[in-house]
């Protein structure tokens, strides 16, 4: 046995988790699928003396698409990643998400790791928590006093921290649709990221929503950067920044420089500040293309 | 240690329901190793990168170092010794295994049986890239991978003509 010897509780409702999150503090943990905080405490990185498995609570379960095509997608914190990446619903609606998904971890990962476990364990190079970011997901949390929601763009504040409180307990993402847009506008998105190995920690990730219209002029467009900052970074200003514009070569090049002097990378044993930065120029370079051939390439198949 | 609180847990393993009362810090593969004596998952990493710990929960795979064994109370697990056919001989993937010398060491070789299981159950005719894709978060020191994909290949032609053939 590896990790420390803790108690383990299974709440058959959300109400009676936060009143064991209530009743233990900061010596409680929720775990759900487990596949960030096991590993952590088979490290002895993480000591929890209580877990609270939430993994069966049919409250988390919940994926609802918005009815007319806009207003939120909602899915559920206990939502296992393998249940987005085959839900229609999401890739039709959220197509951002599930290409991010295929980037997190493996096969035997994503079929117990779960939307709202990604988001609240706050890694910066969280595939999840990074699309949460970039589309301004609005988060649900619950404890005994009530609900408070908080914008995934203001949840992170540092490595692995971020605002939830030790008497919180995730139980909503609400992903905002862009609403249904005239048959001549164009809509793309793409993830791109750079790791070891396929399946590892990104080093860096970046990813892009955008639309168009038939001149390839930017009517909208949301990205961001993942690994390449304290938190993961959504680049409004950016994104702003190009809107009203042609999206070609020199104003996508542009934007990748703007966005890599945004970015606060660390260094560490893996990859070195300036490559990190580095790589957050290619990265956004790469997925503005992506973005743009995927709108574009929409255009040609409805002619 | 003795003061450890114990939980009782109920789990179908290879069909078999098994009972017993565990730490809630035992992993599922120290239960199904040293509780359940099913030494056919091997142990590696710990911590989730290897995959050499891989059974099927509820017919999905999944890391069993990843998991405390009462989180899998009332589930569905498969280890390698569940993918033999009745009479204990080596099923079609095992024995794809064999004939294309995808085991060397063997030490990966039960977590890529059991991912490759869950692939071909899903997918009977799966591509090369999907086949990479479903044994990518399992590691092999000593093959290269080439002959392990050959295996999974060869397991699909074998179950494809055995479909064909019933």
């Amino acid at each position: 046995m590896k990790a420390a010897s803790f108690d383990y509780e299974r709440p058959t409702t959300l109400a009676e988790a936060c009143s064991l999150l209530a009743a233990h503090g900061p010596d409680a943990k929720v775990i759900a699928g487990g596949q960030s905080l096991v590993p952590m405490m088979a490290m002895r990185l993480a000591r929890p003396a209580r877990l609270i498995d939430i993994s069966r609570l049919a409250e988390l379960q919940r994926v609802v698409a918005p009815l007319q095509g806009d207003g939120h997608f909602i899915v559920g914190a206990g939502v296992r990643q393998c249940v987005m990446e085959r839900e229609p619903l999401a890739r039709a609606n959220l197509p951002l998400l599930a290409r991010a998904l295929r980037w997190v971890g493996h096969a035997q990962t994503r079929n117990r790791g779960t939307i709202g476990g990604s988001i609240v364990h706050g890694d910066v190079s969280a595939e999840i928590a990074l699309v949460a970011c970039v589309l301004d997901a609005m988060l649900e949390l619950h404890d005994t006093s009530g609900i408070t929601e908080i914008p995934a763009r203001e949840f992170y504040l540092a490595p692995m921290v971020t605002a939830i409180l030790p008497e919180q307990c995730l139980a909503e993402i609400r992903f905002p649709v862009w609403p249904s847009a005239a048959a001549h506008i164009l809509r793309g998105c793409a993830f791109e990221e750079v790791s070891v190995r396929h399946g590892d920690f990104a080093l860096v990730s970046a990813c892009a929503q955008l639309e168009l219209d038939a001149d390839e002029r930017c009517l909208r467009l949301e990205l961001g950067i993942g690994g390449a900052a304290p938190v993961p970074l959504a680049l409004p200003e950016v994104g702003a920044q190009l809107t009203g514009a042609r999206l070609d070569e020199a104003a996508i090049t542009d934007a990748a420089a703007a966005a890599a002097d945004l970015a606060d990378p660390e260094g560490d044993l893996h990859a070195s500040a300036d490559y990190r930065r580095h790589l957050a120029r290619v990265l956004v370079e790469r997925v503005l293309r992506a973005a743009k051939e995927d709108a574009m390439s929409k255009a040609r198949a409805d002619k | 240690m003795s003061d450890e609180q114990l939980y009782s847990i109920s789990i179908e393993v290879n069909g078999e329901r098994r009972e017993a009362l565990v730490p809630a810090r035992l992993s599922l593969v120290d239960f199904l190793r040293d509780t359940l004596r099913l030494t056919g998952t091997h142990v590696g990493c710990e911590h989730g990168i290897c995959g050499a710990c891989s059974v099927l929960l509820d017919g999905e795979p999944v890391r069993s170092c990843l998991m405390y064994a009462v989180q899998a109370d009332g589930r569905r697990v498969t280890t390698i010794e569940g993918l033999a056919q009745a009479d204990g001989t080596p099923g079609v993937l095992q024995d794809a295994f064999c004939e294309t010398h995808a085991t060397q060491c063997g030490y990966c070789t039960p977590g890529m049986i059991v991912a490759a299981h869950a692939l071909l159950e899903s997918n009977p005719e799966p591509a090369e890239h999907e086949i990479r894709e479903a044994i990518g978060g399992n590691l092999c020191r000593c093959t290269g991978y080439q002959q392990i994909v050959d295996a999974i290949k060869l397991a699909a032609e074998k179950r494809s003509v055995g479909a064909a053939g019933k």
